[in-house]
């Protein structure tokens, strides 16, 4: 089983909150465009600090 | 934009607008970057700011000021309302700002100055040397490039990830994350004069909810959580959907916007050989309320000061660079910083019994003074019985 992080690019409002608690400098935010730049350890910070929920970390079989 | 100047800053508000200006102004050459392509949007804030305080950086003008505050209102759990009005407080009140224009208008000032300023260019990582900060690597409207400094300042706001490339720790802890929401509301009744803060735990735990107006029946309906306390369903938005729904049901939303206020202490050291890192990006927002302009903009100013003087003196090592670190700590903004982080983590353990018992001890009273320690004291003062508990506010004083 693998984990991921999910971006809903239609609920995200590219404010970079979950760029500042992300322990691995993973994400940026690039404009208008969250994009995943390093190794995510799939901890889910970022999705609990979220303002609108636009993140998740998925489990995948 | 140049392949060297003297002195490169990360970030067009107004951290990064005060710190250009200044430096440019003592005769450097500068570079301001910003990532987004256009300076002051989107606007990441609640726009209030102290008058007394905004007129150490710039002369109040109208195009940029979107409302006149005379008071401001804390609302308990229950409905108990304490009002802080400015002509009992001796101080002039605050302003609301239209952050589009005024950030523009810094950074204008920062450009007539003397400095470059190039948008739509992002830091990707700091150029080091021998461990210490000699520029950045840019991506610059597609087109990567190299800037290289004597040295760097780094005001890229709640992001914060310059410095954290350079080996600055700036990850905020989650609980010290406010989560925030806010829409610019339009056709609402509202006290136009007043800056309100609602607090409690079912409108907005471990932050609050604010009415900052914005106009006569407009304003800024915002709010923050800790980021320990959002989760699916009860989210900065879920909870100022809920609020606007039983308040402003017939509002309506011209803009909405979201962001992240740190609330933690300041970085534990914001300078490195060749580099500064002021405002936001420097966790020098005020813990308590939240508001981050006026340090920014101190903290800006400081920055190109400092700079200044360790490249006249040929020296931009860590050391020659700590007067920057030292200087603020030790100013008001220091002082007021640590006091209010204290009084920050007290007031978050507080349950809605305990802030509606504080609330209603004062809600009489006319403060003399508007400020944060006349409020402590106060409350120190009228509620015997919780001495021990507030005791922690007591220590906040000292």
């Amino acid at each position: 089983m693998s984990t991921m992080l999910r971006i809903n690019r239609d609920k995200c409002g590219y404010c970079g909150t979950c760029v500042a608690v992300c322990p691995e400098d993973a994400l940026e935010l690039i404009d208008a465009y969250l994009s995943l730049e390093r190794e995510c350890i799939s901890c889910g910070t970022c999705a609990r600090a979220c303002p609108l929920g636009a993140l998740e970390v998925v489990h995948e079989e | 934009m140049k392949s060297k100047y003297d002195i490169l800053v990360i970030g067009g508000g107004p951290a990064g607008a005060l710190a250009a200006k200044t430096a440019a102004e003592a005769g450097n050459s500068v570079c301001l970057i910003e990532k987004r392509p256009a300076i002051g949007t989107p606007v990441r804030c609640a726009e209030g700011i102290g008058k007394e305080l905004l007129k150490e950086f710039v002369k109040p003008d109208p195009r940029w000021i979107s409302a006149d505050i005379e008071r401001a209102r804390l609302i308990a759990p229950n409905g108990t309302t304490i009002a802080l009005e400015q002509d009992r407080a001796g101080n002039e009140g605050g302003y609301v700002l239209d952050r589009k224009v005024f950030d523009r208008e810094l950074v204008w000032q920062a450009a007539e100055a003397g400095a470059d300023v190039a948008v739509k260019t992002r830091a990707t990582a700091p150029i080091m040397e021998n461990g210490a900060v000699r520029g950045a690597n840019v991506i610059s409207i597609g087109r990567p490039a190299e800037i290289r400094a004597e040295v760097v300042i780094a005001a890229d706001g709640t992001e914060a990830q310059f410095a954290r490339r350079a080996g600055l720790d700036t990850v905020v802890p989650l609980r010290e994350m406010m989560s925030c929401a806010q829409y610019l509301m339009t056709d609402i009744d509202i006290d136009a004069g007043s800056t309100d803060f609602y607090l409690g735990n079912e409108v907005a735990p471990e932050g609050y909810l604010w009415v900052f107006p914005k106009g006569e029946r407009t304003a800024n309906v915002g709010i923050g959580i800790s980021g320990r306390k959002s989760r699916d369903g009860s989210r900065a938005k879920d909870y100022l959907d809920r609020f606007i729904a039983k308040n402003f049901p017939n509002g309506k939303t011209i803009e909405a916007i979201v962001g992240g206020v740190p609330v933690c202490r300041p970085l534990a050291c914001t300078v490195a050989d060749g580099l500064i890192v002021a405002g936001d990006a420097a966790r020098v927002v005020d813990p308590l309320t939240g508001g981050g302009i006026g340090n920014a903009m101190y903290t800006g100013r400081l920055a190109g000061e400092v700079a200044t003087e360790c490249i006249e003196a040929g020296n931009c090592s860590k050391d020659a660079l700590m007067r920057y670190d030292r200087e603020w700590r030790a100013s008001k903004m220091g002082a007021t910083i640590e006091r209010n982080y204290k009084v920050k983590e007290y007031f978050v353990t507080l349950d809605d019994a305990k802030l509606n018992t504080l609330a209603d001890s004062i809600a009489n009273i006319s403060l003399k003074e508007f400020s944060v320690s006349a409020l402590i004291k106060e409350l120190i003062k009228r509620n015997p019985k919780m001495l021990f508990e507030l005791k922690a506010l007591k220590d906040a004083l000292a």
